[in-house]
């Protein structure tokens, strides 16, 4: 499977699961930004952080 | 000429040299003759403004005592509430909503303070946008070549300000959205710390992230709007229970006794060769010898695009859903890819936030500020889709963000200074420092204003008005 065709396998399944009408012209766009903006999720996902990292959200009852 | 700052304004209100209704009166007239070409209002008040600045003229003739910025125009990015509009957000959809029923926290501190609201801003739509431009009421344009982005998200306020329009405005940033379009139009921008200003009566993009704050043409002007603006809110839960710490007592004390050091790395790669021109020149007007590394920008970079577009694709879900059609292209698709990104990558992005607050905590033990590009390039075409960035031709409006995401990601408070080269655009250096510590970025920006090198020059369209 070639890049652009799994970006197309996560759009076709995500958009239809969140209830999103993507039209056929809007793909490529949609393709490209989901292309750049997973590969910053591989960057952060990358980042070495200890299982005790807390996110900077942090709830106060 | 250049036009009266806000200070100037203020003192010649302030001892009857021109009231306050004489001044309102010329802003608006301007407005009018100079807006059409620079696309920067989407709503001018008139009536309002002129019944505040009568306000204003009569608490002078009984003898009151008149605030900081008394007669001092001023303007809002179209996200920020204004009573009886509806708060737009640059969408078409929000302009159906009913009207604001009161004016967001920031308005009514600075009438507080005297100034006078004279409209609404143009801006990217939902302020997912470095360019200015807009789908639906045209891009705010540069106001040192029409031809070119103001930058955005607050493209409107950039180009009011830059142009001339009024010498106060204000506008979010959550990635760059102050200090793009401070960069590209030649203007001061101050991103106060993360929680320092309310964004009470504001539309959100990315909560997390958004921050207000206000642009000028003099440290002074931004650093009196901003004192104005200080205090806690309750409306907003992430404005800090704060005093207000006024800037302005410091403002005259120089970079004396200031440990100022360059961001290298990261922050110079890619860069074009006028972004490291006036980084350098800044440095050396500031003594900054040192240069530092920010670790693993290009992480806190990545951390602030996962947050953004997934939160945003969050607060739009629904509109993606019902109405597509009638969001600007540009900005739906990448919020459509936004809401398909991995959750596990959002919260990786969260914690690496704090990992990151706590490594710039411990640089800021060894200096006091650290400079940077703004922008890696002066403003771009209007309708440019690509630039070339680390020698590769990339997107352009993902991309601009490039210098000003990492600082943002972590609250940390920037002014934006100006600098002009001998010929050709203006563009920005940011000056960063400790959180809550403000003064520190403004007080660095007025010895360099003292100095001669920033500085924002009138454009071209003021002169020949």
């Amino acid at each position: 499977m070639t890049d652009d065709e799994r970006l197309d396998h996560l759009i076709a399944a995500g958009t239809e699961t969140l209830g999103l009408h993507v039209q056929p012209e809007w793909l490529p766009a949609i393709r490209l930004h989901l292309g750049i903006s997973l590969r910053h999720a591989a960057t952060v996902l990358g980042a070495p952080l200890p299982d005790e990292a807390d996110p900077a959200p942090v709830f106060v009852a | 000429m250049s036009r009266p700052g806000a200070a100037a304004l203020a003192a010649e209100v302030a001892r009857g040299a021109q009231s306050a209704v004489a001044v309102i009166e010329a802003t608006l007239a301007r407005i009018e003759r100079l807006d059409p070409k620079l696309c920067a209002f989407t709503d001018v008040t008139a009536e309002r403004a002129r019944a505040q600045a009568a306000l204003v003229d009569a608490a002078r003739a009984r003898g009151q005592a008149l605030g900081p910025l008394a007669g001092v125009p001023f303007a809002v990015k179209n996200l920020i509430d204004v009573a009886g509009l509806p708060t737009r957000a640059g969408s078409r959809i929000n302009r159906d909503h009913p009207p604001a029923t009161a004016d967001a926290t920031l308005v009514r501190r600075l009438e507080s303070a005297g100034a006078i609201l004279v409209g609404a801003l143009n801006m990217g739509e939902y302020a997912y946008d470095f360019t200015g431009e807009n789908a639906h009421d045209g891009a705010s344009r540069n106001p040192h070549d029409l031809a070119r982005m103001s930058g955005g998200s607050s493209g409107g306020s950039g180009a009011a300000v830059g142009g001339g329009l009024v010498p106060l405005a204000l506008g979010s940033d959550t990635n760059g959205s102050i200090r793009v379009p401070a960069s590209f139009c030649g203007i001061f921008g101050l991103k106060p710390t993360y929680g320092r200003l309310s964004r009470a009566g504001s539309f959100p993009f990315v909560s997390s992230l958004d921050h207000l704050g206000p642009f000028a043409r003099s440290v002074r002007d931004l650093a009196l709007a901003y004192d104005a603006m200080q205090g806690p809110d309750p409306a907003d839960p992430v404005c800090v229970d704060r005093a207000p710490d006024p800037a302005i007592p410091a403002l005259e004390q120089g970079e004396a006794g200031l440990r100022v050091a360059v961001a290298g790395g990261y922050f110079q790669e890619g860069a074009a060769p006028e972004a490291l021109d006036a980084l350098h020149r800044v440095a050396a007007a500031l003594q900054a010898t040192r240069t530092v590394t920010l670790p693993d920008a290009a992480s806190a970079r990545a951390a602030a695009y996962v947050i953004t577009t997934t939160e945003g694709a969050a607060l739009h879900l629904e509109r993606l859903r019902k109405r597509p059609q009638d969001f600007d292209p540009d900005v739906r698709d990448r919020l459509i890819a936004g809401a398909l990104v991995p959750a596990v990558a959002v919260t990786q992005a969260q914690k690496f936030r704090r990992w990151f607050r706590a490594a710039l905590r411990g640089l800021f033990q060894e200096v006091d500020a650290i400079l940077a590009p703004a922008t890696p390039c002066t403003a771009p075409l209007i309708g440019q889709k690509t630039f070339v960035l680390n020698g590769q031709e990339q997107p352009l409006r993902p991309n601009i963000g490039v210098y000003t995401q990492p600082i943002s990601f972590i609250g940390l408070p920037v002014v934006t200074v100006p600098v002009f080269p001998a010929t050709g655009l203006p563009i920005g250096v940011q000056i960063i420092a400790p959180a809550w510590r403000e003064d520190i970025a403004l007080r660095l920006a007025h010895a360099l204003e003292q100095q001669g090198v920033v500085q924002a020059r009138p454009s071209p369209l003021e002169e020949l008005a």
